[in-house]
Order: structure tokens, then C-alpha cells, then sequence
């Protein structure tokens, strides 16, 4: 059992960093092994912001191993040496934590594959988002832990979707946490509460097409499958529309993009979401005290059913 | 194994291994007597008055203090209580075993209204998954939507949501009614025992799938039907009560139930035979 929430202001922007953490931390009894937000924040949109880390904050099941903060200023290096050389200039820094790292980006490109895989190619090193407006930020502990430690309160944007989860499926680390970032994609979000069963069969056919897994959590299939489909030339609600006949099992997401936020069910329909939808806002989440949490008042809410797909935009 | 069709009843329980430990002390089964059917109450239950109303505002309550308050204002003859602020909060209103008028004035989360048996309740709002789990008895009115597993396993009683419904309604009921006023998602009745099931508007797939026995009577379009779901002809006393219900249900007076389809098990792929306890009761 895992949580997720998701909001889209419509014509203006507003706390989403705040918002969301309170829409998530209502759901901390679904699982708060990790969380995570996707925020879509307000931004010039002449810089790339990556967030990245150079190590892992290790819980119950991970296969990775803590590191002496020295070997992350190791690694930071060579992400700096390795930026540099692709003539990519970092205008802004910014270093939370010893393994968690924020880089504002001037860098003119608009096909980030290459990029990605040189930064990833780092041992030790992976890009949790990378975009004009996306920030992705997880880490382990529930909502008002991960909001606190990186100070996400403040974040002032048009939409978010985050995660509180249960780890079922593989080991409680960053990598495993929820959202993540649609690679090679920018500004591209997913995050998903069910159990994908044909995960396996689909990471083969798409790292043979040339896409990157760096987890072995089944929700990451998401994410990759629908970058793999825009790769190919489908609009984000068509690869949508075609992930419920090529995802196996049962499954609610979300997806967001710069300027949009959609939705996607099973067609088994079992797992949750309640939806709340006005002219000015679009809220979900996996149980209605989540939407509460942003609308205390009487609202009209509905649950989408068994193979909707819905897409709004900002 | 003695010859079943022949033993008494007590005998027969315990030759299917029902009973075998050894009780000592007055016996907690209980066995129903039509003589008191009207006076029939569960232990810890209140004599309330329906005309002793009070209000309770639950807004900074957990669903466990809420439900104690509940309790309490029961205790203290309070037949009609109006719930305010509920926010979506899950488990309110479960395991009342007692009659009492409850209106809601909001909406509810996950198992509102779960285990309950003989209480009047009007919800003025939406209700999350699995609202009235194991309803036994009373009557239980949501006046917007509600989220999936609506009605599971319930055994008694009337079930009435005047918006839409989610998926699996009625999953596994084994008596009582669930009428519903818009449309309904995939899987309605699935692998329900008895019961009736109204839709007025439309329903998703696999709509009966593994239903062993029980009807379920749609008034829109039928995505799909489950395994073993068929067709039967709609009888002039199906439209009575289809009627009667729906006027006490206070929901699509107007509608016209002549054009509603009836599905009931084709009972290709279980025998099953068993009543219910409160089918026994009508029985007697």
C-alpha cells in the first residue's frame, strides 16, 4: 500500500510545496518508508535544474551501502569536471544534504539522452529529475520529514505530484523512492500506487530500445514506458491511453508534465483515487483527507472509474 | 459421518465438527425467536428517543473518539445525532448495533458506516471505499457519490447512494438491497450470494462476474457481463418492487423500470444453498 497526490492550479500558481506536503503527510498511514515530491515550480525557464545525488541514505532492504561524505565530494567533482566539459554552466548550487545536490543549468540543448548518460555514468551518481520547472525531491521518512529537511514549504508553483510509500517491491533508498523523472524527458514526472506484473518483460524489450533503469522498483517502468512512447512520437495522453493494455497488474498514476498533470487507472480499478475538479483546481489523491488537507470545506469529489485516463492543463 | 438428513439439529452441527469444544457455563449461542424479533437488542445497546436530538461536531476528533462520543450520547437517550465537519475521515459510524437516527453533514473516508445493524443514516455527502461493510439491518443514504466496494458483503438492509458508485459494489453481499442513482464501475456484484442490486444508469465491465446467486437490475448500458451472469425476463412483480423501492428510496420516482434489464446467475460454476441468518429469520 502506498499514497499518492497530485494537484494542478489552473491560471495561477500558488504554495504548492506546502500543499502537497499536507496532502501527503494525511496519507503518512499508507507508508512512509520514503516520500516524495515532483514540483513544478515558477522559473524563468532559461536554466536546466538538476537535481541529482552522489550517494544514498540507506533503510531496511537496500542493497546499497552508506559512504564517507568524502567519496560524495568525490563524485561532485567529477559531475563538475564532466559538466564542464559538455559546456554546460552551472550558475547556481546548492547542497542540502552531503548526498543530495540542486544545479541551476546553462546549457543549450534540447536532447538530454547524452547528457543524462554521461552524468550517470559517474558510478554512484544519479539524476532524479531534470527540467526547466520540475524538481524531484525523495528521500527516506514521511512528508513533513522530507518537506522539513529540504525545506520545500516555501516552493511557490503551478502544480506537484508526490508519493508516500510502502516499500514492497524493493529496498527503502532514494532510488527506489517515488516520483521519477521520465528520462530522458525534460520535465517529465510520474508517480504510481499498485503492483505492475509484467515489469520484467517490459524492462527487457525497452533497455534493448536503449532506455535506463536505475532501480528495481516496478513503478519506474512507468515512467520509462511512457518516455519510451513520447520518444516515438506519441502525445503524453496517447502513451497514457496505450499503458493500460501494456502495463499488467493493477495500478493508479500520475503523470506531469511543464504544464500539464494527468491521471491513469487500471482497468481492474483496485487501486484507489478520489478526484476533486474546478475551474481553478484539480486535486487527487488516494483517499479524499488528502484533498481535505487542501480544501477543508464540503466539496464534491468522485472516484475515476476502472480505465479512465485524464490529462488537464495549467 | 452419521446420516445428515436424519439427525437433530444439534447433533448435526457437531457431527460436521462445527462444535466440538466443550462448553461449560451459561452458552453464548443464541437461536431466533420470532416472539422477539421486535424487541431483539444486542448487549451494551441503548433505548434511545428519536425525538432526543443533539448535535456533534467531530472536526478535531480522531474516528475512534468520535465513534466513543457516539456511544456515549447514545447512552444518554439520544436518538437522532447530526454529525458536523466529518472531512473524509475514515471508519466513522462503524459497529452501531443499536437503532438511532445519524445524519452526517459531510462526507466520509474508507469503511464509513461498516458493521452496522438497525440504524437510519442520511449522508449529505460523498463516502470513500467500502462504505456499510457487513450491513445487517437499517438503511443507509448517501446523497453524492461513493468510492468502491460499496456495500461488500452486506446482509440486510437498504443501501442508496443517489450519485455514482465505484468499482465492486456489492461485492460479495448476501442479502439486502443496494440501489444506486447514477452509474456503477466494473465488476458490480461480483461473487454476491443473494441480494438486489438497482442501478439506474450505466455499468462497467464484467458486470456479475462469479455471481452465485442474487439480482441485479440495470436501467443503462452494460459494459460487459462477468462469468455466469445472464440475462432473465423482467416480471411484472419485478417492476412492483423495482417501484416500491425506488419511491422509498426517494431516488428516480419517474424512472421507467419496464425497460430495465434483469441479470441473475446462469449457476454453471457453483451449487450454493445456504440461507442466511436473516433469511432464516423470514423463514421462521
Amino acid at each position: 500500500m502506498c499514497g499518492i497526490a497530485g494537484l494542478i492550479h489552473r491560471g495561477k500558481s500558488s504554495n504548492v510545496g506546502s500543499e502537497l506536503q499536507g496532502m501527503l503527510q494525511a496519507l503518512k498511514h499508507r507508508g512512509e518508508d520514503s516520500t516524495g515530491y515532483a514540483l513544478y515550480g515558477d522559473t524563468d525557464g532559461k536554466n536546466f535544474i538538476m537535481r541529482f545525488k552522489v550517494g544514498e541514505n540507506v533503510g531496511e532492504g537496500s542493497s546499497s551501502v552508506m559512504e564517507d561524505v568524502s567519496v560524495y565530494d568525490e563524485r561532485k567533482k567529477v559531475v563538475d569536471q564532466t559538466l564542464a566539459e559538455m559546456g554546460a554552466k552551472v550558475v547556481k548550487e546548492e547542497r542540502t544534504l552531503p548526498y543530495s545536490l540542486r544545479y541551476e543549468i546553462d546549457y543549450n540543448t534540447k536532447d538530454l539522452l547524452d547528457f543524462s548518460q554521461r552524468i550517470e555514468s559517474i558510478p554512484g551518481v544519479e539524476i532524479l529529475s531534470m527540467g526547466k520547472s520540475l524538481e524531484v525531491i525523495k528521500d527516506l521518512g514521511n512528508a513533513k520529514m522530507v518537506c522539513d529537511r529540504y525545506s520545500l514549504d516555501k516552493v511557490v508553483g503551478t502544480h506537484a505530484i508526490g508519493h508516500a510509500r510502502m516499500a514492497t517491491e524493493s529496498g527503502v533508498d532514494i532510488k527506489s523512492a517515488h516520483p521519477f523523472w521520465g528520462y530522458p524527458f525534460s520535465d517529465v514526472s510520474v508517480v504510481h500506487n499498485g503492483q505492475l506484473t509484467n515489469y520484467w518483460n517490459n524492462r527487457r524489450v525497452l533497455e534493448n530500445k536503449g532506455m535506463r533503469f536505475m532501480s528495481e522498483c516496478d513503478s519506474e517502468l512507468i515512467a520509462v514506458y511512457l518516455a519510451e512512447k513520447m520518444r516515438d512520437g506519441a502525445t503524453l495522453e496517447e502513451g497514457m491511453k496505450e499503458s493500460l493494455t501494456g502495463l499488467d497488474g493493477v495500478f493508479t498514476y500520475f503523470v506531469a508534465t511543464k504544464d500539464s498533470l494527468g491521471m491513469a487507472k487500471d482497468t481492474m480499478a483496485a487501486k484507489p483515487l478520489v478526484l476533486y475538479e474546478s475551474d481553478d483546481l484539480v486535486a487527487m489523491g488516494s483517499e479524499e483527507i488528502a484533498i481535505r488537507s487542501v480544501l477543508p470545506q464540503e466539496i464534491d469529489t468522485y472516484d475515476p472509474f476502472d480505465g479512465e485516463v485524464k490529462v488537464w492543463q495549467i | 459421518m452419521a446420516n445428515l438428513k436424519t439427525v437433530s439439529k444439534k447433533s448435526k452441527a457437531q457431527s460436521m465438527g462445527m462444535h466440538t469444544e466443550v462448553l461449560t457455563g451459561r452458552t453464548q449461542q443464541k437461536f431466533f425467536n420470532p416472539d422477539e424479533a421486535e424487541n431483539f437488542y444486542y448487549f451494551g445497546t441503548y433505548d434511545v428517543d428519536f425525538n432526543k436530538r443533539t448535535e456533534l461536531d467531530v472536526k478535531d476528533m480522531t474516528a475512534p473518539e468520535a465513534n466513543k462520543e457516539i456511544d456515549n450520547l447514545m447512552s444518554q437517550g439520544y436518538g437522532t445525532i447530526v454529525i458536523k465537519n466529518p472531512q473524509g475521515k475514515h471508519s466513522l459510524g462503524v459497529g452501531i448495533l443499536n437503532k438511532l437516527n445519524l445524519i452526517f453533514e459531510g462526507s466520509l473516508g474508507y469503511f464509513g458506516m461498516g458493521s452496522c445493524d438497525g440504524p437510519i443514516v442520511r449522508i449529505n455527502g460523498r463516502v470513500g471505499w467500502s462504505c456499510a461493510e457487513n450491513l445487517m439491518a437499517g438503511k443507509v443514504v448517501i446523497e453524492k457519490n461513493a468510492g468502491s466496494c460499496f456495500g461488500a458483503a452486506i446482509r440486510g438492509g437498504d443501501l442508496i447512494c443517489k450519485g455514482s458508485v465505484g468499482a465492486r459494489t456489492g461485492i460479495d453481499m448476501k442479502g439486502g438491497t443496494i440501489i444506486i442513482g447514477g452509474d456503477a464501475g466494473a465488476f458490480t456484484g461480483f461473487m454476491m450470494q443473494r441480494g438486489r442490486i438497482i442501478i439506474l444508469g450505466d455499468v462497467g465491465i464484467n458486470l456479475g462476474d462469479s455471481m452465485y446467486d442474487g439480482t441485479i437490475f440495470v436501467g443503462g448500458e452494460i459494459g460487459s457481463y462477468g462469468s455466469d451472469a445472464v440475462d432473465a425476463e423482467l416480471t411484472s412483480s419485478d417492476q412492483d418492487w423495482l417501484k416500491r423501492k425506488l419511491k422509498v428510496a426517494e431516488i428516480g420516482e419517474n424512472f421507467d423500470v419496464s425497460k430495465m434489464k434483469k441479470i441473475v446467475a446462469g449457476k454453471k460454476l457453483w451449487n450454493y444453498d445456504n440461507l442466511e441468518p436473516t433469511e432464516k429469520k423470514g423463514a421462521i
